[in-house]
């Protein structure tokens, strides 16, 4: 079904929470930690504006929206809008409402909460371009920005140490996946000739039979399981923990980490369904599975456990994505709409009582439920759906999905395989839902940091609507499946398909794996304190894992770095120097002297006495260097030559360049000679003579070559359609008689522009490099604080 | 190098070279000339002030540090191509407003605004390595 075109305000409910970013500093200025309100409704305005693309995507329509961006490289600025990037814009666009609402409560009075609701927005912005991207560049550039909106929310506390590494190593991992993806978008391009997603979905066999399969497969792949952190790229996720919990709630359980799963989805109909597909996705998917809940299992601080149980989920998607199964597709988007819901309010559940008691260490928890009891509920209803327990949407997203895995049937053991691991990790997510929602708030009263008391309105506004909506989703299991999942399936599938879903399970095989999933999980959850020691002391044993290995890979990096510095710098200005000049004279003489084309020798013609004696000048400054005795003497006889070659500049009718000539020729003896006195050199060379001659050839061997080579470029024809074209036109066009300046201000201007940035850069090093040699103590105009420091370290 | 002759002309020598400066940036359009030309004049003048009266003062005369100069110039230089963005135009097309003032007639463009770019640029980065080096002779 070909998509209808719509008019721009899709495009600019993207565009809105940039926008927004821009106002949020000045009104948190204005309205403190209240502004969360007005801000609100930026979120809360474009989830209506979803809302009313829900009812004709589940009839089946398709729409687009396109601007153009670069036209000339195809490139646009486009939206495609069907049920996959409807059910994500929801979730983005709501979710966001409330972690709006949560973050004005959650940093309440944090010197910096504009700045953080800034970066939040324009997270949003690129979050919803990612998954309504219709052009595959744009889409690649708000991938990129959420890694990097990602960067700066994990390192928003940068004074921390952990903050800056978990951030930088967020940035590299999912940075250097997405460039993954933009090599594989490029095969895409390259192998398709199509750049827009719709039309590619059009034809979905397009990539399958172009022969570049397995490279566009392996590249999205490694975008995908780097931004949804499938092992071994898991280690991101659980240290971006260190952002505020609003970032870890919104960024790294709803949203964000869910973009790789996206990206699988969304390809799903062009990449899916092949052997490699069914074999690599699952095996990735159950591994990350298994080895996300049990790590989570070890954890004692709340964030964590969810963390991991986020990377165990998201291992959970891939595996069922990777089925290509029709049931297990079904099962993975009602997982991942119930995964939404209840972690962000598991998460936004761990911050609030984090915020009100002051920690969020297990094990020091206990008793709140009569301190925080409206969020002690809404933990719980968060917990039952993140249990897979009746009637809460994560419960009808488990018996689909059980459904599904043991009813592949073409797949054989693999789909028995994928059903065993699909009960072991939703067991032991279970285990960890019940530690998050019943260790805090049953038991004896423990004493926290803080005298916990329930939170603020702002904070607990999230948990509890989302965690509600969960049980509003599964009770209303036929309009959820009609609405929402039936499109997104469709999406997957790329046929339209209607799907009826039901509260009470109608087979008896999900009922029975679901039974035995409950009973495994409270018998491991009695035994929990045992598991978490048990798992501790293997990953002990083991001691290395995937984070520091990171750890390795950049010092590693950092060293070989050093290495190949040292190797290509020997810091010797000579050899540079010599090196540099030799193989110039190679490249200018060895063409000439393979294709035997030197130039002859021209006719001289009549030289004027006064141009002699120019000539004559400039021979005697060369001569004058010869027989210097000091530096200094030989650095003034290169300027007189120099200013000699100016003189000649100046008779041939090229004044302005002569004028620079003279210039340049004056700052160089005078820098030259500065450099000098500032390095201390010894006023005299005190090569030997061997080496003196050596260089003397090269300089020489250079000298000729490029007086030969512009001896042979006079000899060719000149061609005059530039000169002719700069003097017709520059004054006409550019109102200007001098044509040189012309040139590199009007015609030639962006290249003036390119080498003058060139010229602060180079002006930068230099500084940097005179700034190096010297010490601390001897700089003139030091800034304020390391004036400070040293003084204290004088007092010490 | 500090006599006391080289000390009194110096700034006087240096504020002509400035002037001198502007003047050659100015007539680049239509006349030898040009930003290139006329920073490298100028960052001479510079250099001549500090090597006969200390970078201290020179310093002190400039107001701002040099690498900042350069900055701006480079910024500016590129806010000059940018004006052709509102009337829909390539990056860079260059902008003529030309007027008479009391029958002079007066052209204000782009290019002139991005030459002065240059002409800081240069002023700026030559100015900054000449001071920088010259620093150690007055401590």
């Amino acid at each position: 079904m070909t998509p209808a075109v719509i008019d721009d305000t899709t495009l600019y409910a993207v565009l809105a929470p940039f926008a927004a970013a821009v106002v949020a500093p000045f009104l948190t200025r204005l309205l403190k930690h209240n502004a969360a309100w007005p801000l609100a409704l930026v979120p809360a305005l474009i989830f209506l504006h979803f809302v009313g693309f829900i009812e004709p995507v589940s009839r089946g329509e398709t729409f687009v929206a396109a601007k153009a961006w670069a036209p000339s490289y195809g490139i646009n600025f486009s939206v495609y809008v069907d049920g996959l990037s409807t059910l994500f814009g929801l979730l983005i666009s709501g979710i966001g409402t409330f972690i709006i609402l949560y973050a004005g409560g959650y940093l309440k009075g944090h010197p910096q909460q504009g700045r953080f609701f800034s970066f939040l927005f324009m997270f949003m912005g690129a979050m919803l371009g990612l998954v309504l991207g219709n052009n595959l560049i744009s889409l690649f550039i708000f991938w990129e920005l959420t890694s990097i909106t990602s960067f700066l929310l994990i390192g928003f506390d940068h004074l921390r140490a952990a903050s800056r590494r978990a951030a930088i190593q967020a940035l590299v991992v999912t940075g250097g996946g997405g460039l993954a993806l933009l090599a594989g978008f490029i095969l895409i391009i390259s192998a398709t000739g199509e750049i827009e997603m719709s039309v590619l979905l059009g034809s979905p066999d397009i990539i399958k039979d172009s022969g570049l399969y397995l490279p566009i497969f392996l590249l999205v792949l490694g975008g995908a399981f780097t931004k949804s952190a499938q092992f071994p790229f898991h280690f991101w996720l659980p240290n971006a923990m260190e952002a505020p919990t609003p970032v870890s709630a919104y960024l790294h359980s709803a949203t964000m980490v869910k973009a790789g799963v996206y990206m699988l989805m969304r390809m799903h109909p062009l990449l899916g369904d092949t052997v490699l597909w069914t074999t690599v996705l699952p095996l990735f998917g159950g591994v990350t599975l298994l080895v996300g809940t049990i790590l989570a299992v070890r954890q004692t601080d709340l964030k964590l456990m969810l963390a991991y149980t986020t990377v165990a989920s998201l291992g959970l998607l891939v595996m069922l994505t990777g089925t290509s199964h029709e049931k297990a597709l079904e099962g993975a988007v009602l997982y991942l709409l119930a995964h939404s819901l209840f972690k962000g309010a598991l998460f936004m559940v761990a911050g609030t009582i984090d915020h009100e008691a002051g920690t969020r260490d297990v094990t020091k928890l206990g008793g709140l439920r009569k301190a925080m009891p409206v969020t002690f509920v809404a933990a719980c209803l968060a917990a039952l759906s993140m249990a897979g327990l009746p009637p809460f949407i994560g419960f009808i997203a488990k018996e689909v999905l059980y459904y599904g895995t043991s009813n592949i049937g073409d797949l054989g053991q693999l789909g028995v395989i994928i059903t065993i691991v699909a009960v072991i990790g939703n067991a032991l997510m279970l285990v960890i839902a019940a530690a998050v929602a019943m260790k805090p708030f049953f038991g004896p009263k423990v004493d926290t940091p803080k005298q916990a008391h329930e939170g603020p309105v702002l904070l607990i506004a999230g948990p509890v609507v989302l965690s509600v909506i969960g049980i509003i989703l599964g009770l209303i299991a036929h309009t959820t499946g009609i609405l929402f999942v039936g499109p997104t399936l469709s999406s997957l599938l790329g046929e339209f398909k209607q799907i009826d879903l039901h509260l009470i399970p109608t087979e008896p095989t999900p009922v029975i794996l679901s039974f035995t999933t409950v009973g495994l999980g409270i018998a491991l959850f009695t035994q929990l304190d045992k598991l978490r020691d048990f798992t501790a002391s293997v990953l002990k044993a083991i001691g290395w894992g995937p984070d520091q290995g990171f750890d390795q890979f950049v010092s590693g990096i950092v060293r070989f770095a050093t290495w190949l510095t040292r190797l290509l710098q020997t810091g010797k200005m000579q050899t540079y120097m010599l090196l540099t000049f030799f193989f110039t004279a190679l490249a200018v003489l060895l063409p000439g002297y393979l294709t035997n084309s030197f130039p002859a020798m021209p006719k001289l013609p009549e030289y004027r006495f006064y141009e002699w004696g120019i000539l004559l000048i400039a021979v005697l400054g060369l001569f004058a260097i010869l027989v210097a005795r000091t530096r200094l003497t030989a650095i003034v006889s290169l300027g007189v030559q120099g200013f000699a070659v100016a003189l000649i500049f100046m008779m041939f009718g090229a004044p302005d360049l002569s004028f620079t000539q003279f210039m340049v020729e004056t700052l160089s003896v005078v820098i030259l000679a500065l450099v000098m006195t500032r390095l201390n050199l010894s006023p005299r060379d005190h090569r030997t003579v061997p080496a003196r001659l050596l260089a003397g050839v090269v300089a020489v061997a250079v000298g000729l070559g490029l007086g030969l080579t512009l001896l042979s470029i006079t000899q060719q024809p000149f061609d005059s359609t530039l000169s002719v074209f700069f003097t017709e036109f520059s004054r006409s066009i550019a109102h200007g008689r001098n044509i040189v300046n012309v040139i590199l201000v009007d015609f030639r201007g962006f290249d003036t522009l390119g080498e003058i940035a060139v010229v602060v850069l180079a002006g930068l090093c230099v500084l940097a490099l005179i700034r190096v040699r010297t010490k601390p103590d001897t700089v003139l105009d030091p800034p304020p604080e390391r004036t400070g420091q040293s003084q204290n370290a004088e007092a010490r | 190098m500090r006599t006391v002759i080289f000390r009194t002309i110096a700034p006087y020598l240096a504020a002509l070279m400035v002037l001198f400066s502007i003047f050659v940036l100015l007539r680049g359009h239509n006349e030898p000339g040009g930003g290139f030309i006329g920073g490298l004049i100028a960052a001479s003048a510079l250099a001549i002030f500090g090597i006969a009266c200390g970078v201290a003062s020179v310093r002190r005369a400039i107001v701002f540090h040099p690498m900042g100069i350069s900055g701006f110039g480079l910024f500016i230089g590129a806010l000059a191509g940018v004006v052709s963005f509102f009337r829909g135009q390539a990056f860079m097309t260059s902008q003529w407003l030309i007027f008479d003032f009391f029958d002079v007639e007066v052209a204000l463009s782009t290019p002139l605004v991005f030459d002065i770019g240059v002409y800081l640029v240069v002023v700026g980065a030559i100015g900054s390595i000449a001071l920088a080096l010259e620093e150690r002779e007055s401590d």
